[in-house]
């Protein structure tokens, strides 16, 4: 008994942890693109990585937490296009103000944690650290005030997605029902 | 001391993105919002003591010194006015939040409202300590931002008229303003307001008048100065009670300290300014007038608020010590007294469920005690003897009188606008609380936000505009020694050397 | 003598032109196209003051013969695009609003406005017998 030995079923067992875009499960009734929906599998991730590699260089190269955050909110951007809110609200479980109030507290923090030393506000200083196998890495203290200003612009795409793209969505689609 | 300059402006900033992750406990929002301010009231205030004791107090953002980096500058003037702004956005916040107490209940938490207003009152703070113009533009984008959101949350399909028409002038305003910063660069090469004024004499004349004329018209939109005041009275009546207030003592004064700061500090003249002479008979009789005619006490209020801009711009047009100090103590008065009027407008309104004025009537016999706190900033607004706004205007009329003919003929129209305020108030008094009591009205859409509620008011509303009052009074008691600092203030924006060798002279010992 | 590029001058006078124009308009979806062609004409503007005129604020030794773009428009810049970026969104959120309350996303007339432009007697006495409320009729045929 075949079954009895692997109690998992066919279907679940090779399913996708990740549930989203997924090829056989159709949330919704809208029309979909199989290619924008493949490309945005592949791209997704890629972007999110970028993004995050926009906001490490971001002191002394083009980069910095707004650019990253604006990247990192396009793939997000990307995902709604291909899945719809249904896939946007799959993937993003954290409110967007929680988002945006972390990012916000987080940089200004950064901005005031100076003066404890007697420094100005937001006096940055550099950190190295001699990490095995990678050598020393420098840290400038200004990178977490970027990482507040990235979670910030995420935590806004995200809400203007939320507002001004499924809103309509259901506002529309609520607006047909009654009619 | 520099260590406390910039958390006016960081610590509301905190405590919006607190609220925002506080957002489903309105307790923890409450008291995040109250704690806030008044901490910045009580930093503003050890700002005005130690500017007046030592001169302006300078910080440099990030340890980059001006002119290169941005520096935050208290000097006597601007933290006058962030303590008293300061106090009046304390005194609405807990008069809004017991009027969302009373229509929401305890447990309404806002993902908007508490945010919103903290970063008005941060987009303030900047724009009284920056020192520097971009910055300035900065300041004022974060408050009028905010500003937007608060004048169009919860609308309703008539208020969101009035919420276009304010949004789309002060976006225009705003990319104005941003023109006049490019091309001040464009002459100067720089953006600080003390190296543009130790530059400025080097720009050719004629471009410098263009330059002082941009940045007129830019503060001009904002401060609602008459030709381009008509945006004013359009909008704020719509807004909910509180917002109307908070948007009536702070945005049109915060504009026109910005305008006083650059025209004294980049544009410095001689003699008495004509144009300036013109726009404030202007401002002060259209809306004077303006206000006679209106039948929305929300409306009316909004006119006399353009009307009495017109006085400070009397003071700056005079353009010396005596007259500039006249204007900033008017502008501290202002403040007060408007933000004041408007939340007895909201009361008012919530007691009779109208802003109709000839709908109301009797009401000092159902409520004396709102009598009274319509009285006393009433009496204020027109500059009655023993009020600040008497002191204020003395102080005015006094270096008008002095400064030349045209100053003493514009004098005399500061005096008949006076007289119009009186009679505009005196009209309300009439109708709102004389007469037979009438029934208030009943709210037809008790859900939305708008200004008008049923007999619903509540002790800490009243206590809130008391308090306000009670500042005003201050105001009038501390005449003495604030017209001393005012003095001192207005002698340092003409000068400008202390100002500037602050600013820059920390470049020197770096 | 300083001068500047003619072709972006022009560019500059066209985007201010169209973007007030724009403005004028009572559709709030053309006073936010308005919008965004003023920002992007003032952005320009801000991009070309950082010639000549003045000098870079760079901290430091500057490479002798190295040609140095001033920097600090292009901070400027950055943040006006980031302001105006939030204020599209907002506009695009505030139409959308107008349209699902009134309909369409047209500035109306201030109805209070047209009534007291039509009022006969400007001040009114005490006894005005009470209209306040749907003046529109009366206003719209001042």
């Amino acid at each position: 008994m075949t079954q009895q030995e692997d109690p998992t079923p066919f279907e679940s067992w090779d399913r996708p942890r990740q549930a989203w875009l997924l090829s056989g499960d159709c949330r919704g009734v809208r029309q979909r693109t199989l290619l924008l929906e493949m490309t945005t599998r592949a791209l997704f991730p890629t972007v999110l990585v970028f993004s995050l590699y926009l906001l490490l260089v971001g002191h002394y190269g083009p980069g910095g937490g707004f650019a990253a955050g604006l990247v990192a909110g396009l793939a997000f951007v990307l995902r709604y296009i291909a899945g719809g809110s249904e896939d946007l609200g799959a993937v993003v479980r954290i409110r967007p103000p929680v988002l945006v109030g972390t990012g916000l507290a987080v940089a200004l923090l950064v901005a005031v944690v100076p003066l404890a030393f007697g420094l100005p506000v937001l006096s940055s200083a550099k950190w190295a650290l001699d990490v095995p196998l990678l050598g020393t890495i420098a840290v400038q203290t200004s990178l977490f005030l970027d990482v507040g200003v990235y979670l910030l612009i995420i935590g806004v795409v995200i809400d203007l997605l939320r507002s001004l793209g499924s809103g309509i969505e259901r506002d529309m689609r609520e607006e047909g029902e009654q009619a | 001391m520099s260590a406390l300059l910039a958390l006016p402006v960081l610590l509301p900033m905190l405590g919006a993105a607190l609220t925002v992750l506080a957002g489903r406990s309105a307790a923890l929002q409450r008291a995040i919002g109250i704690v806030t301010l008044t901490a910045v009231a009580v930093i503003a205030a050890v700002l005005l003591v130690n500017a007046d004791a030592g001169g302006p107090i300078v910080a440099e953002l990030g340890g980059w010194a001006p002119p290169v980096g941005i520096a935050l500058v208290a000097d006597r003037l601007s933290a006058l006015l962030l303590l008293v702004s300061t106090l009046v956005t304390l005194a609405v916040l807990v008069y809004a939040i017991d009027q969302r107490i009373v229509d929401y209940g305890r447990g309404a938490a806002s993902t908007t409202f508490h945010p919103m207003y903290l970063m008005l009152c941060a987009g303030v703070s900047l724009a009284y300590l920056t020192g520097d113009l971009f910055t300035l533009f900065v300041a004022f984008e974060l408050m009028l931002t905010a500003s937007y959101v608060l004048i169009t949350r919860r609308t309703s399909a008539i208020r969101i008229r009035a919420s276009m028409t304010y949004v789309t002038v002060s976006l225009m305003s705003s990319l104005l303003f941003l023109t006049a910063i490019a091309m001040v660069y464009a002459a100067t090469g720089t953006v600080n307001l003390a190296d543009i004024a130790g530059r400025i004499d080097t720009v050719p004349p004629g471009l410098r008048t263009v330059l002082g004329l941009m940045l007129l018209v830019v503060f001009g939109i904002k401060a609602a100065i008459v030709p381009l005041h008509f945006w004013l009275p359009d909008s704020y009546p719509n807004a909910p009670g509180p917002v109307a207030a908070l948007f009536a003592g702070l945005l049109t004064k915060v504009s026109f300290y910005a305008l006083l700061r650059t025209q004294t500090l980049l544009f410095s003249r001689e003699e008495p300014w004509t144009l300036m002479l013109v726009l404030a008979v202007a401002t002060m009789l259209v809306g004077a007038l303006g206000a006679l005619a209106q039948n929305d006490i929300n409306r009316l209020l909004s006119f006399l608020l353009v009307s009495h801009i017109g006085f400070m711009l009397f003071g700056l047009a005079v353009f010396d010590a005596a007259s500039v100090s006249g204007a900033a103590l008017y502008a501290a008065h202002h403040i007060t007294v408007l933000a004041t009027l408007f939340l007895v407008s909201g009361l008012i309104t919530r007691r009779t469920g109208t802003v109709a004025l000839d709908q109301m009537g009797g009401l000092a016999k159902v409520s004396p005690a709102l009598a009274a706190l319509f009285a006393i900033p009433a009496m204020t607004l027109a500059g009655l003897p023993p009020t600040a706004g008497f002191v204020a205007k003395l102080a005015l009329l006094q270096a008008g009188v002095a400064a030349g003919p045209w100053p003493t003929v514009v004098a005399g129209v500061v005096v008949v606008a006076s007289l119009l305020t009186l009679y505009a108030l005196v009209r309300v008094w009439v109708r709102v609380f004389w007469g037979e009591p009438k029934p208030p009205i009943p709210d037809d859409d008790p859900d939305d936000e708008v200004i008008v509620g049923t007999a619903r008011t509540s002790v800490p509303m009243y206590t809130a505009t008391a308090g306000l009052v009670a500042v005003s009074l201050a105001i009038a008691v501390f005449a003495g020694p604030l017209s001393e600092v005012t003095g001192r203030a207005g002698t340092d924006l003409l000068d400008g050397g202390p100002y500037r060798s602050a600013v820059l002279g920390a470049e020197g010992e770096r | 003598m300083i001068t500047i590029n003619l072709a972006m001058a022009l560019v500059v006078a066209v985007l201010y032109s169209v973007g007030f124009y724009l403005l004028l308009q009572r559709s709030l979806m053309r006073v936010l196209i308005g919008v965004v062609v003023l920002g992007h004409g003032t952005n320009l503007l801000l991009q070309l003051v950082g010639g000549p005129p003045g000098r870079a604020p760079i901290v430091g030794e500057v490479p002798a013969g190295a040609l140095v773009a001033d920097p600090l428009p292009q901070a400027l810049a950055l943040t006006a695009v980031v302001i105006t970026f939030a204020l599209t969104t907002f506009l695009l959120a505030l139409g959308y609003r107008s349209f699902v309350l009134v309909g369409h996303d047209e500035v109306q007339d201030d109805v209070e406005d047209r009534r007291i432009a039509s009022q006969e007697v400007p001040a009114g006495g005490l006894d005005d017998p009470a209209d306040d409320l749907a003046p529109t009729s009366e206003g719209s045929d001042k």
